[in-house]
């Protein structure tokens, strides 16, 4: 299969914090793919580096077989789309028009809509559940809700890759599962590589194909979830006690963090 | 399942013909009202070029009136214009477009040509035009680079450049005691009194390509409410925007205070009133400021010149007096 993401010997520093040393690696067409790590460990840099956000400094990053530096920012947007950690919280403007702008890098200056685009952003609203809600303002639904709008927008710009940065952070249990399921299912259906930055390693033991584990911008470890979530290199990476077992519901790992109060000190 | 189609070509020309009509019957009240009343046939034959040829009402309708209801519509849109601007570009409600420090800038200027002896025009508009290009390329060289785009950094900066300037100007009025005191309050109050019709057209014909530039850059500032870094990876290229935008606003607003004073209040209250009326989509809201505004600052300047039973008040005391309350009342019918 081919690579959707390749990157090589990539560095990014503010002033002299490394925030990402050296990192090479790649992410192959329709992979859904996680990147976990501790905070500050820059993953949400690497996200906005792949998205065309933050400027490249030292390495290179090929997107479907093209150079990053290649891309306009138009052209980009046509390839991945972006969503991001924190939500507008005061977006004025409805679902459906939030969905539509979606369209916009397939359009002038204006973005002038055409009965295609409306088509598309139908689509796109239907297939995260939000269809119910088009007529109502973003800045009025739940943060569940406004997740899946915005994923939405995300189906609108008709990607081939699309970065998500903690979508499920702040939303409850069965929130949690809706995205991560309508993520499997844009894997399969529609072919979209998906890459996400999560700080759930359950969630990603059971949904990711492969897991990158970053630690101060280096890679920790990376490979299929049974490879890279063994309680030694999680308990190196987050300097915690963690005990990993078999999930009840599958061949998935399970990991389970142990309380300072259970530590049971043999003498 | 419906999704409302809102074909915006549609609305676009809905707002703008309402708004359009709106601006017509206030210039032409405009026009045709003031200290010398005549009938409104009269000044439609005056309009139409069939009125008696160097009559009173002929020299008060072309020379006076006309040139003046012409600049306060250019300003009046302008001003809220730049409003609507600003308050996307800095994703602050609180945004005027006098929040670059345009405003003192200019005010210093204007002053400065006042004390020396200038006339109205082109000597103190240039002195203020001067003293607002000098403030603005002062904080873009002082926000350069990468710091251009946060907009916290542009917004404290150009509060601070103006409280220097608002000090600078406290000093200049302190020290000014003759006749020219006057002439500087009213410059400060926003005054329209000093309009000729070349100076209106030299105006329009700068400002109207600024008008069709912002309109081309209106879907961005949609794009924008989303935050600056969504709207990049939505294909967006931020930087070009941002200082496109911050160019050329800059530049329209200042070129309209060198012509009319500090006109306050439009520029907060009538892009505001607009969201609530017509919706947040910028590609709406630019044609409906522009009319929207001009159509404001007319009516204002109206009022200044009728109210009073002799001379006239500063249009600038209007716009806040009828402004103010208006835009309470319906932030609070609208929130309910």
């Amino acid at each position: 299969m081919n690579k959707a993401i390749e990157i090589k010997n990539l560095m990014y520093a503010y002033g002299n914090q490394r925030i990402l040393d050296n990192l090479s690696f790649g992410i192959q067409s329709g992979d859904f793919f996680i990147i976990i790590g501790p905070n500050g460990s820059g993953k949400t840099t690497l996200m906005k580096i792949i998205s065309g956000i933050t400027k490249l400094q030292q390495g290179e990053v090929t997107l479907l077989d093209q150079s990053l530096q290649r891309y306009t920012q138009r052209t980009l947007a046509k390839k991945i789309a972006y969503v991001p950690q924190m939500l507008p919280p005061d977006f004025p403007f409805t679902v459906a028009q939030l969905v539509l702008m979606g369209r916009a890098p397939y359009h002038g200056l204006l973005g002038l809509e055409q009965t295609k685009d409306f088509e598309i952003a139908k689509k796109a609203m239907t297939f995260t559940g939000v269809e119910q809600l088009s007529g109502r303002k973003f800045s009025q639904l739940s943060g569940g809700e406004q997740q899946r709008a915005f994923i939405a927008r995300a189906i609108c710009q008709e990607p081939q890759i699309i970065l998500l940065d903690e979508p499920t952070t702040s939303l409850d249990l069965a929130h949690q599962v809706r995205i991560m399921d309508l993520m499997e299912r844009l894997k399969i259906e529609k072919a979209i590589t998906v890459v996400m930055v999560s700080h759930d390693v359950n969630l990603a033991s059971m949904y990711a194909d492969h897991l990158l584990l970053l630690k101060a911008g280096h890679i920790a470890s990376l490979g299929r979830p049974q490879e890279v979530l063994t309680y030694k290199t999680l308990e190196e990476a987050y300097g915690c006690t963690i005990l990993v077992d078999k999930s009840p519901i599958g061949e998935y790992q399970r990991i389970n963090l142990v309380p300072q109060k259970n530590m049971i000190v043999d003498k | 399942m419906t999704i409302e189609k809102p074909f915006l070509l549609k609305r676009i020309l809905a707002a703008a013909t309402v708004l359009s009509l709106v601006l017509l019957v206030v210039m032409f009240l405009g026009i045709s009202m003031g200290s010398t009343d005549s009938g409104v046939k009269a000044v439609f034959l005056v309009l139409l070029g069939k009125g008696t040829p160097d009559s009173i009402l002929d020299t008060i309708i072309w020379q006076l009136r006309l040139p003046r209801v012409l600049l306060a519509a250019l300003v009046g849109a302008t001003l809220s214009l730049g409003g609507l601007v600003f308050q996307a570009l800095l994703r602050n409600p609180l945004a005027e477009p006098y929040i670059l420090g345009i405003s003192g800038g200019s005010a210093i200027g204007a002053i400065s040509g006042i004390l020396m002896g200038l006339s109205r025009f082109p000597g103190v508009s240039l002195t203020a035009f001067s003293g607002s290009m000098a403030i603005l390329v002062l904080l873009l060289v002082m926000s350069s680079g990468q710091a251009i785009l946060k907009k916290d950094t542009l917004l404290l900066s150009g509060v601070m450049v103006n409280a220097f300037c608002a000090a600078i100007i406290m000093f200049l009025v302190s020290i000014t005691q003759d006749a020219r005191l006057h002439n500087i309050i009213f410059w400060l109050m926003g005054d329209l009194s000093l309009s000729d019709i070349k100076q209106v057209a030299i105006l329009a014909a700068i400002l109207l390509p600024c008008f069709i530039v912002i309109f081309y850059c209106s879907h961005a500032m949609n794009l924008m409410l989303l935050g600056k870094e969504m709207a990049q990876s939505m294909g967006v290229n931020i930087k070009v925007m941002m200082v496109t935008l911050l160019v050329v606003t800059s530049l329209m607003v200042s070129l309209t205070v060198s012509q009319s004073g500090l006109i306050g209040f439009v520029g907060l209250v009538i892009p505001h009133l607009l969201r609530l009326l017509i919706g947040p989509d910028h590609r709406v809201l630019v044609p409906a400021c522009v009319l929207g505004g001009g159509a404001y600052m007319v009516f204002c300047d109206l009022l200044a010149r009728v109210i009073p039973k002799q001379g006239e008040m500063p249009a600038g005391v209007i716009t806040a007096l009828i402004g103010a309350p208006l835009f309470i009342f319906l932030l609070k019918r609208f929130r309910q």
